[in-house]
């Protein structure tokens, strides 16, 4: 009796140091599949944001080599409100933002005619989607060319119907925001529109047949039963569309950049402007340091946000 | 009943087909415009079928003239099959890693790199410049190519498919003495080739189509890929409209090929990143 427990004892303990050891095997395996991922992410990523957010309380041009970084405190950051360039430019992505409700409510039409009520659904998803496949560079380029206020296409368009002033579009402060936006809307429909196809797909079947023996017409199936059921889609696209806007870079610099008069001038290229133009990286790190806070709020928002308004 | 709805679709479609072509009429207007002559470019109405065809020489100009275009394709191909190539792996890796094997630390790790998703990349790019430069990555391919490795977005996405894959696969291979690399290389790597594939194409656009990077990391004109070429083609040759335009075609024409191959790929993944948030 006494033997047979001594015996259970040794094996149980034999089998927890072989345990012990395969799950130390097993550690390692896992460490070693996640370490080129590790080491990337925190190398260029996290290393990045501490230096951006040290960086962002100095006074460094790049000229002067590391000697030259001045600790200033939040001197930048005062700076930063003050700066009617950096105000405007806030201001113009705050203009930007109205680009996602337009595009939102486009892509929802399409993507609901699309699903139902057209034939050949690969060739339309295609058609729609090539504005965004494309690179932004060489589509911005064909639009400048497009927008030329005398020559080009659109103008000779305008004139022809009887416009006889009609706008500079990007060459014309007034209305060069307006013409990158409209670029803009006609880039993000592709996407918005597959995001929104693919969540008509997980809507159930039976609710509109419940709805047809109710005797619901179109609209009403579409207010009270397409539309909430989307409403985490639209949470989701409203929330990265929102963000997106406010990291928006490259149209602008190979559209106007930042011009005429400042009319197009948006946070990220006067960033860009600041550290690799000017080279004040220390200002140009307290713009970032605010952009950053900018997308964390709204991700917050989005965490807290999507329980309360979103039907699940 | 059934002749009245198909009416109605039938209109639907020559509505939306409508809408579609001026869509893409932009595009329409940039091919037709890279096959004329020059002074035929503005002439309205518009004539989309040029008069005289002069594409030939227009595309010659561009691949072959003072600015080659092939070279900066070269740049372009290796920038973004390598970067490809590499980020699947890391991103491949790391997925298997949170999702198939067990230890401790691993949710941990796993939710550290999931919260650097929220950082964005242009806020951290002034202390990426400073780092490359300062380790000799800086106009460098090499440089670019790590920049676009490490994406959180592939791992996660992937992650979701590892996780479908049947521990029972796992279980009975380690039985039969195989370790965790065999596992990935032989049974996991082969059940997610098609995710792994539909993420290969999207990063494969993003690269190509990445204008940020390549602005910033590159200063040396022999190392430009295809998107600053383009930029300054454009500045250079700025009233020549027709070869402009057959730059642009030509800048886009890759990814129209990739797209056209994997549409479905394309789309599923665009619409299951979106899904799945």
């Amino acid at each position: 009796m006494h033997s047979v427990t001594e015996v259970q004892t040794n094996v149980s303990r034999k089998r927890k140091r072989r345990g012990g050891r395969m799950q130390r095997m097993e550690s390692l395996a896992g460490f070693l599949f996640v370490s080129p991922m590790l080491l990337g992410v925190t190398v260029m990523v996290l290393l990045p944001i501490v230096a951006a957010l040290y960086l962002s309380f100095t006074e460094w041009s790049m000229i002067t080599g590391i000697e030259g970084i001045k600790w200033i405190g939040t001197e930048n950051f005062d700076k930063l409100f003050h700066d009617t360039k950096f105000l405007k430019g806030l201001r113009n992505n705050a203009i930007f933002l109205l680009t996602v409700p337009v595009y939102l409510a486009i892509s929802l039409i399409l993507a609901v005619l699309i699903n139902k009520f057209v034939y050949m659904k690969g060739f339309f998803k295609v058609i729609y989607f090539l504005p965004y496949i494309s690179s932004v560079v060489a589509v911005a380029t064909v639009w400048r060319v497009l927008f030329h206020p005398s020559m080009g296409p659109v103008n000779q368009f305008l004139m022809s119907v009887g416009i006889d002033n009609p706008p500079k579009w990007i060459a014309d402060p007034q209305y060069a925001l307006v013409s990158v936006m409209m670029i803009s809307v006609w880039i993000s429909i592709g996407y918005n529109m597959i995001v929104y196809m693919a969540g008509l797909q997980s809507i159930p079947r039976d609710l509109y047949e419940a709805a047809d023996i109710d005797g619901a017409n179109g609209f009403v199936r579409f207010f009270r039963i397409t539309l909430p059921m989307l409403s985490p889609t639209t949470f989701f696209l409203l929330i990265t569309g929102i963000i997106y806007t406010f990291k928006v870079f490259d149209i602008i610099a190979v559209l106007t950049a930042g011009g005429p008069a400042g009319s197009t001038n948006v946070i990220v290229y006067y960033l860009y402007e600041t550290a690799f133009i000017n080279l004040k990286i220390g200002y140009a790190s307290s713009q970032a340091i605010f952009l950053f806070l900018c997308v964390l709020v709204i991700t917050f928002v989005q965490w807290v946000g999507q329980k309360k308004w979103v039907n699940y | 009943m059934n002749l009245a709805l198909d009416l109605k679709k039938l209109l639907v479609t020559v509505v939306l087909a409508f809408v579609g072509i001026l869509f893409v009429l932009p595009f329409a207007w940039m091919l037709s415009a890279s096959f004329k002559l020059e002074g035929e470019v503005f002439t309205y109405p518009i004539q989309w079928i040029p008069k005289e065809w002069i594409g030939f020489s227009n595309y010659k100009e561009v691949w072959f003239g003072d600015h080659p275009f092939w070279k900066y394709y070269l740049n372009s191909i290796f920038v973004t099959v390598v970067t490809t190539v590499v980020s699947c792996t890391v991103s491949a890796m790391a997925a298997y890693g949170f999702s198939k094997v067990h230890f401790p630390a691993g949710k941990w790790l796993f939710f550290i790199v999931l919260a650097t998703f929220m950082v964005p990349q242009e806020g951290i790019l002034v202390p990426q410049f400073i780092l490359f430069r300062m380790i000799g990555l800086f106009d460098n391919h090499w440089g670019l190519i790590l920049l676009g490795s490490f994406s959180v977005l592939g791992t996660f996405m992937l992650r979701q498919f590892f996780m479908g894959v049947h521990n029972e696969f796992i279980e009975s291979a380690k039985i039969d003495g195989a370790g965790h690399l065999r596992i990935f290389a032989q049974i996991a790597f082969p059940l997610v080739k098609p995710a792994i594939a539909t993420y290969a194409i999207l990063r494969f656009i993003w690269t190509w189509n990445d204008y940020k990077y390549p602005l910033i990391f590159l200063r040396t004109d022999a190392l430009f890929t295809i998107q600053l070429a383009m930029q300054k083609f454009t500045s250079i040759n700025g009233e020549f409209y027709s070869l402009i335009m057959a730059a642009a075609v030509s800048a886009i024409l890759p990814l129209l090929l990739m797209f056209v191959i994997g549409q479905k790929r394309v789309i599923d993944g665009i619409a299951m990143g979106g899904v799945k948030g």
